[in-house]
């Protein structure tokens, strides 16, 4: 099958390796990866902040840029409950009929990373080994938008080597928020720590996600201690084969 | 200036409430472990029920139809009501509810008055209110005369003491009741208060409530609660005062076949609650010999004109989101400097008064959908935060000030660089030279300016990388397009594509 990536902007900027690591797997598994360089962003810090017209544009771009595209597979639950939840209502916003259209047209080929694998196409052990006590925080639009429920952990229970360690208050949020996470520092901060105890207290040496901004954020907290916890996206991890290091 | 009487307690803003309240150890303590039993009491009554998202559907869809047709329903309950023996006002705003209630009271000579919790009455300021006109309002609730006596405002609005713990509560009541010896056991605290308040139960001829329901097809009205104070107040006094706000009604009687589930699940976490009072007008010797309502608009009538967050005014008040919201969770009810606290609170205050008042309430949440989950009637309370933050934007763009304003210039830029790959390939590549004098030979960054300055108060930042994946794949893809896909191909970016240890 022909998947056409929608690396998202931040996993393009700044966790590169969670791109490389989601084409590998597809390629793994035989299927032919694309990147189309036009992409960019899907909008959400604009829309989430406020800024409605701005996102306008942004979104518009995406539409444009996977008009055509078969299956679109993008590392980041946020990103699709972007479009899942707000795409419609914005192209309602703008009074624009045919935008709401594409929308209607393009939503059904988008897939979440691991809901694709799983879901679209009924995979569960993806041939990775990765010998470590990981723990996942099963990030809020993955839970409360995208109704992943237990995708994850499936892929992650296949995976050889891999002991998965049980995160306590595992639904609660990390605290970031995108530009809560700055604009309200403080209490950002304070349910940082909390997840952050609660990763220390399983023991693990890796906590993974299928969103780099939650992980970015604990990472922040997690390096700032000192501690040795490592994050990395459920696609570094699932692509990951014996005698690697993780 | 700010008008005497408001659910708007103060001009902080949230951030800034917020930093005092996370200092206070002791109330954060008390808040997560009431939060966490209510929430878990909850959790267990409402995943029991095979039929609970049919509940939410149901009340979402009563809920919605009710604000749909309110003009039609409320002239029905005004109707229903007033064939039923009761009376009815109508109050624009609190200052014109208040005028009304003080009225009543003062047509029965009277000095003190009883209340049963009525979170309408802290919105309009009505104790304040009778105080200057010289009468004392008593709260029968134990909740609200634990805030009373201890002179504090609610945090929570369903458990209004929420943020005190049974030893704090010992104090005030050793203090308040002149009861030095009081013990610390719950029954000892309870017994306190009910000797405290039968006193005036017996001896107070009118008394005050809200109202959870209002039915229009019989005119009656409805409360649910857990103490029996409420029923004390409903049926001992001659005169009965119900201030509702005019979002409060359902059509008919058997709508409350829905919201008795949901709302105790919700609420308390009780499958139903310990009284449910329901009366429809008077009735000779049984109960008040004259009954009013007061309906209260407030500024809901402008909620219900927006498309977009009328469904705020679909809410029974059950305080669900506020349990289940991990900014709740830190901060208490306080922060939110205002009776409606919480994700509800964030959206219902800034609506109730000005935007401009309470703008940052909008932006006090993570939009971790935690609150939308849990309504019992499916605000999408993150949905109506997002489009509240749109109309501040929207107005801040209005003035040059906010044009020029870092939020705004930073989201301007940002939305022209993501206008094109090839521009934001072009601030790839600057980014990747602009941060060197932030990273430290870590290949970290540990302070950013503001406001990037409140993301590493507390986190530090991975520097950009050396390649962005686009970068890397425009030389991966270099040689030939038409290899992509090939197995030799795909084996050859494996190697170079995999995790890089980091």
């Amino acid at each position: 099958m022909l998947v056409s990536l929608f690396i998202t902007c931040y996993n393009d900027t700044l966790f590169p390796e969670t791109g490389r690591s989601v084409v590998r797997v597809l390629e793994r598994l035989g299927h032919e990866v694309e990147f189309r360089p036009e992409q960019t962003c899907c909008g959400q810090m604009h829309w989430n902040t406020g800024y409605l017209h701005e996102a306008i544009p942004i979104l518009r771009h995406f539409v444009e840029v996977y008009r055509d595209a078969e299956t679109i597979v993008v590392p980041s639950s946020s990103c699709v409950s972007m479009m899942r939840d707000h795409y419609l209502k914005a192209a309602d916003s703008v009074m624009d009929a045919s935008l709401r259209a594409d929308v209607e047209a393009l939503l059904p080929r988008i897939y979440e990373f691991t809901e694709f694998l799983v879901k679209r196409l009924g995979i569960e052990d993806v041939g990775a080994t990765f010998p470590h006590k990981v723990t996942l925080h099963p990030s809020c639009h993955s839970q409360r938008s995208l109704h992943l429920g237990d995708i994850p952990t499936r892929l992650l229970k296949q995976v050889r080597g891999l002991q998965l360690l049980n995160l306590e208050n595992s639904q609660e949020c990390c605290g970031f928020g995108g530009t809560f996470s700055i604009k309200n520092a403080d209490v950002s901060s304070a349910m940082l720590a909390d997840k952050v105890r609660c990763i220390l207290n399983t023991g693990a040496e890796v906590c993974t996600a299928v969103d780099n901004s939650c992980l970015m954020h604990l990472f922040g907290s997690l390096h700032r201690q000192r501690t040795l916890v490592r994050t990395a996206h459920i696609a570094e991890i699932l692509a990951s084969s014996a005698g690697e290091r993780a | 200036m700010k008008p005497a009487v408001s659910s708007h307690w103060s001009d902080r803003d949230f951030p800034e409430a917020a930093r005092e309240l996370l200092e206070d150890s002791q109330t954060r303590s008390n808040v997560r472990h009431a939060t966490d039993v209510i929430q878990a009491k909850r959790d267990a009554v409402t995943g029991e029920l095979p039929d609970w998202q049919q509940l939410r559907d149901a009340g979402e869809a009563i809920r919605a139809h009710s604000l749909a047709h309110l003009d039609f329903y409320l002239e029905q309950f005004e109707q229903a009501c007033t064939r039923a023996g009761g009376q009815v006002h109508w109050a624009r705003d609190a200052a014109e509810a208040n005028q009304i209630i003080l009225g009543l009271i003062q047509r029965h000579s009277v000095t003190e008055v009883l209340k049963i919790k009525t979170m309408t009455s802290e919105e309009v300021g009505l104790n304040p209110y009778l105080e200057t006109h010289g009468i004392r309002a008593h709260e029968t609730d134990l909740a609200e005369l634990i805030i009373q006596l201890g002179k504090d405002k609610p945090s929570h609005f369903v458990v209004p003491a929420l943020h005190k713990n049974r030893m704090q509560v010992r104090e005030i009541f050793q203090r308040e009741m002149h009861l030095p010896e009081l013990g610390e056991r719950p029954e000892d605290l309870a017994s306190a208060a009910r000797s405290y308040l039968r006193e005036k139960f017996f001896r107070l001829k009118v008394a005050v409530s809200g109202a959870n329901f209002l039915i229009a097809e019989n005119g009656a009205v409805c409360i649910v609660e857990s103490e029996g104070n409420g029923r004390m107040c409903l049926t001992l006094p001659d005169v009965l005062i119900s201030l509702v706000g005019i979002e409060k009604v359902l059509p008919r009687f058997r709508d409350l076949e829905v919201f008795l589930q949901t709302l105790p699940r919700s609420a308390t976490g009780e499958r139903m609650n310990p009284y449910n009072s329901i009366w429809t007008g008077v009735r000779p010797g049984d109960g008040p010999k004259e009954f009013h309502v007061v309906l209260l608009d407030n500024r809901r009538s402008p909620i219900l004109g927006d498309a977009e967050s009328r469904q705020t005014l679909q809410c029974i008040r059950c305080a669900a989101c506020l349990n289940a919201c991990p900014v709740y969770h830190q901060t208490g009810g306080h922060a939110y400097e205002s009776v409606y606290a919480g994700p509800i609170g964030a959206i219902l205050t800034p609506q109730l008064h000005s935007l401009e008042e309470g703008r940052s309430l909008p932006y006090a949440s993570s939009l971790c959908g935690a609150c939308y989950e849990v309504c019992p009637v499916k605000i999408n309370i993150p949905e109506v935060l997002i489009h509240l933050r749109g109309k501040i934007v929207e107005e801040d763009q209005k003035t040059l000030r906010g044009q020029l304003g870092i939020w705004n210039l930073g989201m301007a830029t940002a939305a022209m660089l993501l206008a094109s790959g090839a521009r934001l390939s072009m601030a790839q590549r600057m980014g990747q030279i602009a941060q060197k004098i932030f990273v430290n030979r870590d290949g970290m960054i540990e302070r950013l300016p503001f406001p990037l300055s409140g993301w590493t108060q507390t986190r530090d930042m991975k520097s950009l990388p050396k390649q962005s994946f686009r970068q890397w794949w425009s030389e991966r893809a270099a040689p030939s397009e038409a290899s992509v896909g090939n197995p030799d191909r795909a084996g050859h970016a494996a190697g170079r594509g995999g995790p890089d240890g980091q």
